[in-house]
């Protein structure tokens, strides 16, 4: 047989009927199908005689009714910010939670964290709170908190045994992501901070649909400087534009390293195309920073501490208070009293 | 079916993101490559393909031939140097633009997983190197189902498993070691990336992401432990401008002094003709490299030789 070299979906029909995948059908659609995901499917014109008629027809048709439980559950939150990257590695979980910790570094405001990375959730332990489990009570989950103004929820939670696997298919994915928007008592917070898998797929829609109606202030996206990486969050921007998900601004993690022993400056991953302050340039979206590798940022993720505590002086703690300040700016906060200047 | 004249398939496999697999998979079919073995490469990475960019054969399209898409070649096999062909096959080589955002659902995941795996002709391959995203999702589900059902006994020979030495990548590493368990892939062993980085200016070697995650995680597991390789920013000028690593005299991975280029060499052009493969010889990390792919190639081949012995 030969392979097909059919068209993909488009993404804006993606993007329009994001929670449905297309019924099975019988046979191949007639000419002026109206889509077997649509509305119409099933009762157009074109359908009369076609043998995948009652297919469409019985499909389940309309928004999710969810949505509106959802919009509820989360009319407390002021502000959610999604944390990108179509890169796998390059710091969003590294950055979701130091952003959280410099948010929450404000007694007077409440951060959340929500992991929707299902297979490899790094929140958690970053966050030092691995070992935790979800309580639940009448009203729906707790979240974990990690301090009195922090809280987290992460499928990690879930499980009986740390190392064990989630394999699972797209639509459970989804309705995890679902479950923790819907059933999540959140309660009144400042921020809700959403970390994201790499890639454009699932979770990603999920959460751009589920979110929709809430409203999103927008996403901050991660990268590290060299083209390969680059060349994966581009595709993550063209995601974001068609699916009208406003980008807050573009860092650049892992810029430059400096030796321990000689201080001397190396581009460990270099930015042969200019790295993210060229791309930002070229598409015309914020550049919000660019912060070192410091192997410290990595040791204390490991173990679970702020780095902002552990080592306050190092300079990749001063751009990344810059770069927390730049998201304050970009949300519209007041840019004193976001990070405090101690 | 396409996979039917390919002797051995190798997974590449890690729970996270950005470890490398990708680059791995490169120096893996390199080497094996330069072993005299001829190698392809499948990307399933569908909406991060990064292979195309590793090779610089972006703008390459695949061809379509009666039965099947035809891969991309990167080099022909040379008897007289003793390198195998190599050729890839990614999704990368399907889009319209580079820059195309493949924003797919799991179904549409699935089928594209199948297709590769069933409409690709690969012909005569000794190794093909599956390249796999991150996660333990619906690729993964569906490249282990196809390939429980499509191929034949002992050609599966199983997984390389990529992570960097710091917790928070083994944390979800271990998941992928747990995947391969439940689903019967087998572990070949594991790769620790990004350990170390040599200053360039002082030699001195700095652990960036922590240091011996990976051998204690296989241990741990009871799996083979492959090799730790360490940062070379030279690798990656290689891939991405294609200039001919060079190193500063005295420079050392793992213990081992690497040749460094006389001056007139480090002046050249940086668009040097030589294949990447020929130049890959001057990386530091081709020597890291050739052990390892010797250590996987005599794990495969000698599991093959018993899997015969056995029927």
């Amino acid at each position: 047989m030969a392979p097909s070299l059919e068209e993909s979906d488009r993404i804006e029909d993606v993007l329009a009927v994001p929670l449905k995948n297309a019924p099975t059908l019988v046979a191949p659609e007639p000419e002026h199908c109206p889509g077997p995901e649509t509305e119409t499917a099933g009762k157009a014109d074109s359908c009369a005689g076609c043998p995948n008629q009652e297919i469409c027809a019985s499909a389940p048709k309309g928004p999710d009714p969810d949505i509106p439980l959802i919009t509820a559950r989360l009319s407390g939150i002021k502000h959610k910010v999604l944390i990108l990257s179509g890169k796998g590695g390059v710091g969003k979980s590294t950055f979701t939670s130091l952003l959280a910790h410099a948010f929450a570094s404000n007694p007077e405001k409440t951060v959340g964290i929500m992991d929707t990375d299902i297979c490899g959730p790094s929140i958690p332990k970053m966050m030092g709170v691995e070992n935790e489990t979800i309580h639940t009570y009448a009203g729906g989950w707790s979240p974990v908190w990690v301090l009195d103004n922090l809280g987290v929820m992460s499928i990690q939670f879930m499980l009986p045994n740390k190392d064990d696997a989630i394999i699972w298919r797209g639509p459970k994915k989804n309705g995890l992501i679902k479950q923790f928007l819907k059933d999540v008592e959140w309660g009144e917070m400042d921020f809700l901070l959403v970390d994201t898998p790499p890639g454009t797929s699932d979770e990603h829609l999920s959460v751009n649909s589920f979110l929709k109606e809430s409203g999103v202030d927008g996403a901050v996206m991660l990268t590290t400087p060299q083209e390969v990486a680059l060349l994966d969050v581009r595709k993550e921007i063209d995601f974001c534009r068609k699916a009208g998900i406003k980008i807050l601004g573009i860092v650049e993690n892992m810029s430059g390293f400096v030796c321990p022993k000689c201080t001397h400056e190396s581009q460990i991953f270099e930015a042969t195309t200019g790295g993210a302050r060229a791309l930002a340039k070229e598409i015309n979206i914020p550049f919000l920073g660019a912060v070192p590798l410091d192997p410290r940022i990595g040791m204390a993720s490991d173990y679970g501490e702020s780095f902002f505590d552990s080592w306050p002086d190092s300079p990749a703690c001063k751009a990344l208070k810059g770069v927390v300040n730049r998201v304050g700016e970009e949300l519209g906060l007041e840019s004193d009293g976001i990070v405090p200047e101690d | 079916m396409s996979l039917d004249k390919v002797k051995h398939i190798v997974l590449v496999l890690s729970g996270k993101g950005g470890v490398g697999k990708s680059s791995i998979t490169t120096q893996l079919a390199l080497s094996l490559s330069l072993a005299g073995k001829s190698v392809g490469i499948l990307d399933i990475d569908l909406t991060g393909p990064s292979i195309p960019r590793l090779f610089g054969i972006e703008s390459a399209k695949v061809t379509q031939a009666p039965g099947g898409w035809i891969p991309v070649p990167v080099h022909p096999a040379n008897a007289d140097a003793n390198i195998g062909a190599l050729s890839c096959m990614s999704l990368g080589f399907l889009l319209r633009e580079r820059g195309d955002a493949v924003v797919w659902r799991g179904p549409k995941k699935t089928a594209m997983v199948r297709q590769f795996l069933t409409d690709v002709l690969w012909g005569e391959l000794e190794y093909l190197l599956i390249d796999t995203p991150p996660g333990t999702s619906d690729e993964h589900i569906s490249l282990a189902e196809t390939l429980l059902k499509n191929a034949f006994p002992g050609q599966v020979a199983g997984a390389v498993v990529v992570t960097t030495p710091q917790a928070v990548a083994t944390a979800d590493v271990k998941k992928e070691l747990n995947f391969c368990v439940k689903t019967g892939i087998k572990v070949i062993g594991v790769v620790e990336n990004m350990s170390g980085f040599v200053c360039p200016n002082c030699s001195e070697c700095t652990n960036v992401f922590s240091k011996g995650g990976g051998k204690a995680m296989a241990q741990e597991f009871g799996v083979r432990f492959l090799d730790s390789v360490p940062i070379d920013p030279q690798f990656v000028m290689l891939v991405e401008t294609g200039r001919k690593p060079v190193y500063p005299v005295g420079t050392q991975v793992n213990g081992v002094v690497i040749r460094s280029a006389s001056p007139e060499e480090r002046d050249k052009d940086e668009k040097d003709p030589a294949l990447l493969v020929e130049k890959y010889l001057d990386c530091s990390l081709a020597r890291t490299f050739k052990g390892i792919t010797a250590n996987v190639m005599s794990v495969v081949e000698r599991d093959v030789t018993a899997t015969a012995v056995a029927a």
